[in-house]
């Protein structure tokens, strides 16, 4: 097996890191003395070019998950990760088509402005901040505990450390440079993210002579060609339905993209840019897939999924196997970087929620200073940081992957069908959008807790686990050989019995994590013949003295633990079944949030909205009166 | 939104609604974004659809080990980028020079 320092302290990537904070901190300092007003907090004074922030939406949204996350998927599950990539991208053209020019002619600082727009102020802004917030918080949530595992993996650093850091650096960037420095930091670590991406994938095709016919040769010789083909994870069509609405939908309702529109001048800069955006991120999903198979062939899923099950670890795997020290310590700065870039967006969109929609929409009724405004924005920073560290330190090492599904099925719920709805839809009323947001949020939340993710996953995680070891050793003990009537076994398959009960046997010792630790210790004493050479006796002996003594454990142990912890359990708590049969809620949840949006519409009509909706057309259509 | 604005709108935004620049303007705004959104969720749908009902069209064997699959996956982000291209070309030629004149002609 070949070696890896990941785990490892690496002060490569230490280095590397420092640099970037040294020069993003830099570009803070310079951002703070540009950041006075409003308009300079939120939305960077109106200055980013449409190029500038192409680049900016794409490194708010790729975010470490989708960098390390696809590649690990693909270099595991080869086809089926590229699926998923696939998804992530096809929400950018519906929010060109649909949102982004009236968006940016319509709103100020928040997509609320733009909900609001012809409706009732109050009552709108609680609930689109209501939306935004639970949006950004699980957001954070989910990137907070990848941040500490990740930086915990890459760097060597505890979890907490990993966590406190990038929360503080986050704060910083926020608190002081508002929007001009977040915009800059997004600019910096998406170009150091496609920059990385790109020479990876130039030397891992160097290796394939860059053709990729060579990659997916040795890819199916490695792997069988199952290793190419869609396999188990679209398993039910609505399913499948249902999570691509969520994704599609949801990119196009993430308060900290929707943010980025008001930064740019104008609508047309508002429509290049997502131009550049989905560019660069289809671009950078691309390679990404070519990623993961290069790392499945050159390093090998059995080393990959040793470091991380997930396959995390792979693109930063590639990277050493191809690159050595040096390149594994740039690509993990890189990763950390990404991390902080996508929370420092999260939380300037949650703190302009707070401020902007609840403080001075709600609460002040729309009657504040700016001096005043940014204040409270800031504060919302200060709260919102620590409220996320404290909360990432909290679901340390929890199952949290479906808070992105979730995130994504209530942006996609909460708020893009008021939003759609009220740029497209005369008719559309406070009540409607009120009931929509809510209806959305309401049960966007509830079906995902009743779905396979939590309720099964995590809600009966120890019933699940139980039921898993028992279905195996059940499975395994198929093939367990019985001799014919009045016949005895042969000695072969007496053999194969013994083995069969042995893997049955380790099955059952996963369900104590003491006992098998204690046996995975034993198991990294056998030593491996060096290659092309027999192993030494006194090898051989002590190899078979551990397997002995794993042996003893397995008889004494495995019938004890499989009598307290799943005999106990399974025969008591039937096999946990989900209340709602989807992973993703989209389907119902959005349905349900357009639905109820169109009933309270059509039976509670509202004529100063519909008269206002003309002028509501004509600004959204050539851009008069749009703020700048 | 500023009094002085909404008041130069309000002058005049029965007459913008009148006005045929203004009608082709919208029309064609309208056409265009629902025609390309509409091509959007067939693209990725359909490729949700193939895998859902029809993987083993996707296992075929393309050249050497490459199946039919992996070229429609890449093609359907690459096509979602092309869509916005159309789009953004559209918007650029026909529809600012539109939003130009509508603006010229009430003075805005």
């Amino acid at each position: 097996m070949p070696q890896t320092i990941i785990g490892q302290f690496n002060p490569v990537a230490v280095m590397f890191f420092v640099l970037f904070v040294i020069s993003t901190l830099g570009i803070t300092y310079w951002a703070a003395k540009r950041t006075r007003t409003t308009k300079d907090f939120y939305a960077a004074g109106r200055s980013v070019t449409g190029f500038q922030n192409g680049l900016a939406l794409a490194g708010d949204y790729m975010s470490a998950a989708s960098f390390l996350g696809i590649a690990g998927l693909v270099s595991t599950r080869g086809y089926d990760g590229l699926i998923y990539s696939v998804g992530w991208l096809v929400g950018w053209p519906i929010i060109m088509f649909l949102i982004s020019e009236p968006l940016r002619n319509l709103g100020k600082y928040t997509f609320a402005d733009v909900v609001a727009y012809r409706l009732n102020q109050r009552p709108i802004r609680a609930a689109a901040a209501a939306g935004s917030l639970v949006v950004v918080i699980t957001y954070l949530i989910a990137q907070m505990v990848g941040a500490g595992t990740l930086i915990r993996l890459m760097f060597g650093i505890p979890f907490e450390a990993a966590v406190l850091i990038v929360g503080t650096l986050m704060i910083s960037y926020v608190l002081f440079g508002g929007m001009i420095a977040t915009t800059w930091v997004q600019i910096i670590k998406a170009c150091l993210l496609l920059g990385g991406a790109t020479i990876l994938v130039i030397m891992t095709m160097y290796r394939f002579n860059f053709s990729y016919g060579e990659l997916f040769s040795q890819a199916e010789a490695l792997y069988t060609n199952k290793f190419l083909e869609p396999g188990g994870l679209i398993t039910s069509p609505l399913d499948a339905f249902s999570l691509g609405l969520a994704l599609m939908f949801g990119t196009a309702g993430l308060p900290h993209i929707l943010m980025r529109f008001f930064t740019v001048p104008d609508a047309r800069a508002a429509r290049k840019s997502v131009f550049f955006a989905t560019g660069f991120i289809g671009y950078f999903y691309i390679l990404t897939v070519t990623i993961g198979f290069g790392a499945a062939v050159i390093v090998g899923q059995k080393l990959i999924m040793s470091i991380d099950k997930g396959g995390n670890m792979a693109g930063p795997l590639l990277a050493e196997a191809l690159g050595g020290n040096l390149f594994l310590g740039f690509l993990a700065a890189v990763a950390f970087a990404t991390i902080l870039a996508v929370v420092a967006g999260l939380t300037l969109a949650g703190a302009s929620a707070f401020s902007h929609d609840l403080y001075v929409g709600v609460i002040r009724r729309g009657q504040a200073a700016e001096k005043e405004e940014v204040k409270v924005a800031k504060i919302a920073t200060v709260g919102l940081g620590v409220t996320a560290m404290l909360l990432g330190i909290l679901f340390k090492g929890q199952n949290v992957a479906f808070l992105v599904g979730l995130t994504f099925a209530i942006a996609a719920s909460a708020n893009f069908p008021a939003l759609a709805m009220s740029i497209m839809w005369k008719r559309f009323t406070t009540k409607g959008a009120v009931a929509s947001i809510y209806t959305g949020l309401t049960i966007a939340t509830v079906l995902i807790i009743l779905s396979p993710t939590v309720w099964v996953d995590i809600v009966h995680k120890s019933e699940k686990a139980a039921w898993d070891i028992k279905d195996k050793v059940g499975k395994i003990n198929k093939d367990l050989k019985i001799a014919a009537p009045g016949q005895a076994l042969t000695p072969e398959d007496e053999a194969a019995n013994k083995k069969i009960e042995k893997a049955a046997a380790m099955e059952i010792i996963a369900a104590d994590a003491a006992v098998k630790g204690k046996i995975d210790d034993l198991n990294k004493g056998i030593k491996t013949a060096p290659a092309g050479a027999a192993l030494s006796s006194a090898d051989t002996d002590s190899n078979k003295q551990i397997n002995d003594q794993i042996d003893h454990i397995l008889a004494a142990e495995s019938p004890r633990v499989f009598k307290d912890k799943i005999e106990s359990i399974t025969s008591v708590s039937p096999k946990p079944q989900p209340i709602f049969p989807l992973k993703n809620p989209g389907i119902f949840s959005m349905g349900a949030a357009f639905l109820v949006g169109i009933l309270f519409s059509l039976f509670g009509r509202d004529k100063v909205a519909e008269a206002k909706y003309n002028d509501e057309k004509i600004r959204s259509s050539i851009g008069i009166g749009a703020e700048d | 939104m500023s009094n002085k604005s909404s008041k130069s709108i309000k002058k005049t935004t029965e007459e913008i609604l009148e006005d045929s620049d203004f009608k082709s303007l919208y029309s064609q705004k309208n056409t265009i974004s629902v025609i390309l959104t509409i091509l959007e969720l067939v693209l990725y749908f359909g490729f949700i659809a193939l895998i859902a009902f029809n993987k083993p069209y996707l296992s075929q064997k393309l050249s050497g080990a490459i199946t039919i699959g992996i070229p429609i996956a890449v093609g359907t982000i690459f096509f979602s980028w092309v869509l916005t291209g159309i789009y953004i070309f559209w918007a650029n030629n026909k529809y600012d020079v539109l939003v130009k004149k509508v603006k010229e002609k009430i003075g805005g």
